[in-house]
Order: structure tokens, then sequence, then C-alpha cells
């Protein structure tokens, strides 16, 4: 299939960015909408121009390093699937594709497609883990029993790829969805708890800080997640906050 | 006598790494804080160490070229991570662990680095559940296993179909803990391009900052590498796109000796390849072997028709189908080690059985799995006389539960229901065991460079066996290289701040000036990838799977020839004062230019065939075993460890003898 796409180019940080035209053409539909990437970035490389750089990794879905805003949905079109597992069967020849980086105020663009996710890390530093140190002297893994579903549960928030597509998708660019689905799987399992209190309010000074908005309650962030986080966790997230503010 | 010295303690084999440890110096916490640690790689094992170091009081810097800690490719590692707990009761035990992984290694690890890893393997767990890492866990609370190949117990703990994923972020959530405290100084979006040696220690790297090009001079007492693998030698590989070498390379090319390079793994189990554009491989985890069975068809006939799409996999009959795996390994079956199940999957393709329009696929089934769980679920529901649509519907809920995740990665990519039709796969480089030669602190030829996780060569021999992979970084970075480099540090409390204005830190900084300048202004004919895919061709054809005297001088000839045309026709767009993505590749690729040469001389070396290395020359020739790999452990049976000599055809071998005191040494049969 031929295609024209409409990239959002930025040079660096400071430099104004523009929407720019290009065509690819012999696309085939058993590619990844990155692979597709590559064909254009050759194509430029070839002509001496300068490939347009975006974020990618692991190319299955998992890193969550690759970002990109197509056709006004974070991750492009498809559901449950991040842009490196996007394929080109979701278009159709002759199609325009726009292409942008991730836009919220907490993650500014470094180059092209390309933002500074790092909010991300200074929320996890704030407590998005258990004081446990290193030492072969931890008890033994069966001494606490979990129950089932509740392991289930932390699971399915821990699968949270940090990749920041529920921040692009929110209108407040908030960041709720990623917060709450730490928070839960440290709420939900009985060694996360001795810290429950102190880390829910930790976490959120620090998103508040970073400059993502508040939560409410779209629902864009559910339908785009590429894990499907469940909103649950923004909900569990401000319980436990909740709580812990009374604790004070 | 070898100029190697493994340091292997002396004394009985389960008591060296004990009394190792009460054995070795180590350093007071007030001095800590004093001392400075570079980690290279922010993966499994570099940030397990990472974290661990700063726990015990050093001053970590830690370094990745991805923009978080968190997305370093151990985060795709499905399956599982093996341990020795023993859970199950199905007679597993430290000597078993340690047996198996020999075993399964073909008998080319160091005895005692592997007996320590399984030693230590129940202390991962452990620690990973304190750190509130959600392992899959049954009903009555307790954590599950699963059984993965190679092995006959089920000692494998897992967290869904991502394991890699939920113990990475343990690490990462252990180094953000430190990061905090200020312990841990992170650079995300760094590469290291060399090391920086001083009256022959390692004192510090030259790393680039991949989002200004600023060339940055960080000092330290130690230096520890965890950058992982080299598996992207063949361009299309499982591992991530920015995955390399290069930090291993460097250290190499300064002194470090690199081990095995020939021994890499072909994993079997990925989705095979659909065209010239496709940019990396997937895989699908092991684990399915669990319950998918593995065929193709009998008849030729019956093959061309499904190429032709006249016929459909689920139209034959049990008759029409060649359970190979189960034919020719009636013991393991679907479960026999890696090497072996990719080399039998060749086998069939390469005999015209391959079921795609590559030819280069075979069928992984869940029929038989769909059905046999839909049957008990039956029976736990009480459902009497349940139709088979039923049946299916349940079976298929089963199988959702335990690899739900595969099936959508698969159906994504594929485009088909592997519910419904079985999946394709094929095999994929995926691992490699060679790697940076330590000794057995970790510590490879150059005093105060440490080596750990996938990056060095130690533990898993000639193969790897499934879920050791994530069990080897952890080990490495909690529980061993903490002690070892301890020992070391203990005679650098006087030594002070290492200054990075010396005339040693002048002069690597000249030259990775020198070589980033010489890409951006080369202004060549060909793009990066022009040559990482021609490399990658060449590695594939001739030091893959399957390999021989012939191909291998061939492929040492052709990586030569590539090298030099990369160096006089790249084309390498944008300056090198800015983010430039494709600088970065280039410097990548010409150090696996320069490393796919010594893999090709390695294996050429190297007449006899163990593991993942199947030399064609050597092959049972009647018995049994006919046609199986036939080692030779009277001429082989040593680490080969190549110092750099300038070009990597003039490396020189220095051998580590393996010796095997506990373990009698047996041709590998799964039969």
């Amino acid at each position: 299939m031929n295609l024209t796409l409409k990239i959002w180019r930025q040079k660096g940080p400071q430099d104004k960015g523009k929407m720019v035209d290009y065509k690819v053409t012999d696309i085939s539909e058993h590619m990844s909408f990155l692979e597709m990437m590559d064909v254009l970035n050759e194509q430029l490389t070839n002509k001496g121009e300068e490939p347009v750089a975006f974020d990618h990794d692991c190319r299955e879905g998992i890193c969550g390093m690759c970002s990109m805003y197509i056709n006004g949905e974070a991750h492009g079109p498809d559901r449950g699937v991040t842009t490196c597992q996007l394929h080109m069967r979701m278009f159709k020849d002759g199609d325009t594709i726009t292409i942008e980086p991730f836009r919220a105020k907490a993650f500014p663009v470094i180059k092209d497609l390309v933002v500074d996710r790092s909010s991300f890390d200074r929320i996890q530093q704030a407590g998005g883990f258990i004081s446990v140190n290193t030492s072969g002297n931890t008890q033994d893994a069966n001494a606490i029993p979990i129950d089932k579903h509740a392991a289930d549960e932390a699971m399915d928030a821990a699968t949270c790829i940090g990749c920041g597509a529920c921040v692009a998708s929110c209108k407040n660019s908030s960041a709720m969805l990623f917060v709450g689905a730490k928070v839960s799987q440290y709420a939900l399992l009985p060694q996360g708890r001795v810290e429950a209190t102190d880390r829910v309010k930790n976490m959120v000074a620090q998103m508040d800080l970073e400059g993502f908005g508040n939560c409410t309650n779209t629902g864009a962030c559910e339908v785009e997640c590429p894990k499907g986080i469940s909103l649950e966790n923004i909900a569990r997230m401000n319980r436990e906050f909740f709580a812990a503010s009374i604790k004070g | 006598m070898s100029v190697l010295d493994s340091k292997v303690p002396k004394g009985p084999l389960k008591d060296k790494w004990t009394t190792y440890k009460d054995k070795i110096n180590l350093v007071n916490p007030a001095n800590k804080r004093n001392i400075d640690v570079i980690v290279v790689g922010t993966g499994l094992a570099g940030g397990s160490a990472a974290a661990t170091l700063a726990e015990l009081g050093y001053r970590v810097k830690a370094f990745c070229y991805q923009d978080s800690p968190r997305r370093a490719h151990s985060i795709a590692a499905q399956g599982g991570i093996n341990a020795a707990k023993n859970y199950q009761g199905d007679g597993d035990s430290t000597y078993r662990l340690f047996y198996d992984t020999i075993k399964g290694g073909d008998y080319r690890s160091r005895e005692a680095n592997v007996y320590r890893l399984a030693e230590v393997s129940t202390n991962i767990i452990d620690q990973c559940v304190a750190q509130g890492v959600p392992f899959a866990r049954d009903y009555g609370g307790l954590l599950d296993n699963r059984s993965f190949g190679g092995v006959l117990v089920s000692r494998t703990f897992y967290a869904k179909g991502q394991t890699g994923q939920q113990l990475l972020l343990g690490a990462y959530s252990a180094m953000n803990r430190q990061i905090a405290r200020g312990k841990i100084e992170m650079f995300n979006r760094h590469e290291m391009l060399d090391v920086v040696k001083v009256n022959g220690k390692a004192r510090g790297i030259i790393a680039r900052n991949l989002v200004t090009g600023e060339i940055e001079r960080h000092s330290a007492h130690a230096v520890v590498i965890a950058s992982g693998g080299y598996g992207n030698v063949y361009f299309l590989s499982t591992n991530a796109m920015g995955s390399n070498a290069t930090a291993a390379w460097k250290i190499h090319k300064k002194g470090a000796f690199f081990a095995n390079p020939c021994y890499t793994q072909i994993h079997p189990t990925c989705i095979p390849r659909s065209g010239d554009y496709q940019s990396k491989l997937t895989l699908m985890s092991e684990s399915l072997r669990n319950d998918g069975r593995i065929w193709v068809p009998k008849r030729m006939e019956d093959v061309l028709a499904i190429r032709e799409g006249k016929l459909k996999p689920t139209q034959l009959s049990e008759d029409q189908r060649d359970y190979y795996l189960e034919r020719r390994y009636p013991a393991f079956g679907n479960l026999v080690p890696r090497d072996v199940a990719s080399r039998a999957a060749k086998e069939r393709c390469d005999a015209g059985f391959g079921v795609n329009a590559t030819g280069e696929a075979v069928y992984l089934d869940f029929k038989s799995a769909i059905e046999r769980y839909g049957l008990e679920q039956a029976k736990i529901q009480g459902i009497q006389d349940a139709s088979k649509e039923k049946i299916t519907e349940l079976g298929e809920a089963v199988v959702e539960a335990k690899y739900g995740n595969l099936f959508q990665m698969y159906e994504k990519i594929v485009d088909e229901n592997p519910y419904k039709t079985p999946m394709m796969i094929y095999p994929a480089t995926h691992y490699t065991m060679g790697g940076v030669w330590v000794d057995y602190n970790l510590m490879t030829t150059v005093e105060g460079l440490y080596c750990i996780g996938e990056a060095n060569f130690s533990d898993h021999g000639a193969n790897r066996l499934g879920a050791s992979a994530l069990m080897q970084g952890l080990a490495d970075g909690y529980f061993v290289l903490p002690y070892t480099i301890g020992d070391y540090l203990s005679h650098e409390i006087r030594t002070g701040k290492i200054p990075t204005d010396t005339p040693e830190f002048d002069e690597a900084e000249k030259e990775v000036t020198e070589r980033i300048n010489f890409f951006v202004n080369n202004k060549g004919s060909h793009s990066v990838d022009y040559f990482h895919k021609r490399l990658g061709k060449v590695m594939w054809d001739k030091c893959g799977m399957s390999r021989n005297t012939k191909g291998l001088k061939e492929a040492m000839a052709e990586i030569k020839e590539i090298r030099e045309e990369f160096y006089k026709e790249v084309n390498v767009p944008g300056s090198a004062n800015e983010m430039n993505p494709e600088l970065e590749k280039a410097g990548r690729v010409a150090d696996f230019l320069e490393l796919g040469e010594l893999f090709a001389k390695d294996a050429l070396m190297r007449e006899e065939s163990c593991g993942g290395h199947f030399r064609e020359e050597s092959v049972e020739i009647d018995g049994e075993q006919k046609g199986e790999a036939k080692r030779n452990d009277k001429d082989y049976a040593f680490v080969a460890a190549w110092e750099y000599k300038g070009e990597p055809a003039d490396a020189v071998l220095h051998k580590e003898q393996l010796e095997f005191k506990d373990i009698e040494l047996k041709q590998r049969s799964y039969k």
C-alpha cells in the first residue's frame, strides 16, 4: 500500500516543531508500524536527510519505550497493543496517517517523536518500592500465603509498562492510571501493606509536583492502555489516599 | 600453565561458596561511602547489582541507553525463573539443579560457578517475594511452579508470561529506593563507549549522553559491565533493537578476554519470519512446550497443499502428522532442551516439510491440551456428558489463563487465532552463552573490571536451559558480585577519589571522539542497516544452527570484507552533538562486525558439536544416537578465551581446562 505520513518534526527541546508530509510506497500489510517507519527512515537516510527520531526498543510490546500519537490515539487505532505491535493491516492503501509525540506538560519533547518521561521514574522513586534490603536472609517465599485472587489482581496492576499512553490520552494529562497501578500492586500484597500509608502520600505528592493533571473519570486512559490496566486501580488509589490522609 | 586463573576456591564443591564468603575481606561502612562503583546496564544483573551495592553503602553510578532502567531487555523474558525450592516435592535439590544445568550446558561450564548458582537460587525467590513480585500462586496461597525443557522436575516460578518484566520491575524498585536516597546516581540515555584503565586497573568509563551528544568522563574504583548478550550480531534476533555488544567488545579490546563466542542459543519457539522488511523476531515462551505438541505433516503432498492454502492443518488426522520430537526423543518429547528442539525443526524444514511459504515453520499445536483441560474442567464443574464444543470452550479458558498474553501477541502479529489453528514457529537467535571471560569472582582479565549476567560466559556452558537466564542475572547481581567485589574493594580504601583529568582519560576520550567524528563525516552511500543486514545473513547462513569448516572460513573472509566496506561506505546522517540514533547504531554495528569474525574463528577452532554449537563434521555415525551431536571431551573440554591482538582474526587463544570432579561426563541423551 502507499501512504502519506504527516509527522511532527522538532530538532531539539528548545526548537519550534512542525508537521511535515512524507510519502511511503509498497508497504506490506504484515509490517509493524515501526517497520513502516524504518522504511521511511531508510528512504530519508539514502536521500541524505535526517531520519525521524522515535523511541523504540523491544518491539514486542513489553518494554514500554515506544510511544507515538497516531491519528489522534496513543499507540494508534488498534486496542491492547503498543505502537511496535500495531500492524499495517489496520490501515488502507491511500491513507493519510498523522503521527505526533505523546503530548503532556510533564513529557517534554526531546526530538521529533521522542519525549522525556523521566517524571514517571521520579514518581516511582518517591515510593514505588518495598523497603527491603538484599540479604539472603529474608523469610521463606512461602512463609506468608497470599490469596490467589489478591495475587492475580496485584499481577494485573503490575503489568503496567510505564509507556505513558494514559497521560497522552487524558485531556487533563493525568497520570492517575499509572500511579494507581503501582499503588495497587503493593496495596494488594501483604509485603506492601507495611508502608502503604507513606507510599501513596509520597507518590501522589510527586505526581502533583511533576505537573500531571487530575482525574475527571473520562476513562480514556483505560481504553488506550496497551496492557488493559483497569480504572479500578485509580479508585483503589483514591481509597488508599483517603485512608492515609485520615491517619495523618 | 595458562595465564587464566579461575580462582575457584579449594575444598569440596558443596562448601566452596560458604567457605569463600567466610574468608573474604570486608570493607567497613565508613569506607564504603568513599568508594565509587560504575555499573553499565540495568537489566536483571546490572539493576540488582546496582541496588545491592548501594544498599551496602557504596556510591553507585548506573548507566543505561534506554530512557529508564525499567526498559532493559530482561523485561521481555516470558517463561520463568528456576530455583531449587522443591516446593512441589518432586525430588528437586541444589545438586539436581546444578546437575541439570551442567548437563543442559553440555558439560562446557565451570562446575564451581554453576553449583554456587544453584545454591543461591532459592534466596532469589525469597528476595523477590519480599520485594512484592507477584508470582503465580495456587488456591492455597502458595507459589505455583511449571516445568521447562531439559529437566524432569517443576522448579520454574513464573508471573503469567511476563516473569522477566516482574523481576526487572522488582530490581528497578530496589534501584529507585537507592536513587531516592542518593546512593545511586542514575544516567539514563547514556551509552558507555570505552573503559579507562589506569596502571592496569579499570578506573572509569567514557560515556556519550544520547540526548545532547556530549562525551562524559566518569571515574570509579571498579567497573561492572552488565550489558547483556550479542545476539543482534545476527541482525534478526529476539533481542531488543538497541541490544548491543559495545560495552563488552570495548573492554575486550582493552584486555578482557572474550570466551566461547560461538556458543549461541537459537530458540526453537519463535514466530517465523514473514518478509525482508522484518526488523526483529518475537519469541513465544518455551513454557508453551508444556502443553503444545510440535509437528509437521508426514506426507510431502500435504505440506505442499498447506503451503498453497488448499489444506488446513486442522484437517490432517493424527496418523498424518509427524510429532517428530515425540518420535525421536520419547523420554523428553516436546520438552527436550532448546538446542535439540531447534535442530530437529531445522532438520524437518531442510527436508522440505516446513509449513509456510518460506518453508521455515513447524506447527505448535494445543488441540490435545485444550481437550485434556476441557475434560478435566468438565469433571471439576460436574458437567455430565459435556458436548465437544463445551469441552473445547472449557479447555480454551484454561489455556488462556496460562498463556493468554502469548496467544494474544501471536494473533496480533500473525493475524491467525492460535486457539483454532496451530501456531507456526521457527527457531531464532535468542541468547548468547558466550561472553566476557570471568573468574570465580566474576572479574575479567582486567583488574577491577567485572562482568555479570548474559554479558559474561560463566554458567550456561554451550547451551542454556529455559528459565535459567533470569536466575543467573539475579544471582550475579543480588548475591554473588556484592560479595566478590568487596574483597577487591577492601584494597581500595586508601586510594581516594579517582581524578578524570589524567592522560588516561584524555586518551580514551580522544579515541571515542575521533571515531564519532569519523562516522558523521564519512558520508558514504549506504545506511548502517544495510551493512548490519548483510552481516546478519552471513552469520545466520554460516554460523547458525549448523556449521562446517568451509562455511566458517567463508564467513570469516566475508565478514572482514563487509567490515572494510562499512568503513568506506557507511552513511550516518545528522551531527555528533545531538540525539542521533543512526550514529548510535553505527558504533554498535562496527563492533558487531568485529565480534562476528571472532565468533566464526571460535566456531572453526571448536571441531566438536556441543550444545548450541553444532559442527556437521562431528555427529554420531551409528547406534541409537545416530545423527545426534557428538562432543569431544578429550580435546575440547576447555573454555576458549580469546585475547585481542588487533584484527579479530589475530586473536590469541587461551584455554581454561574444565575439570569435573562431582559429575560424570556423559553424552547427553534425551531419548
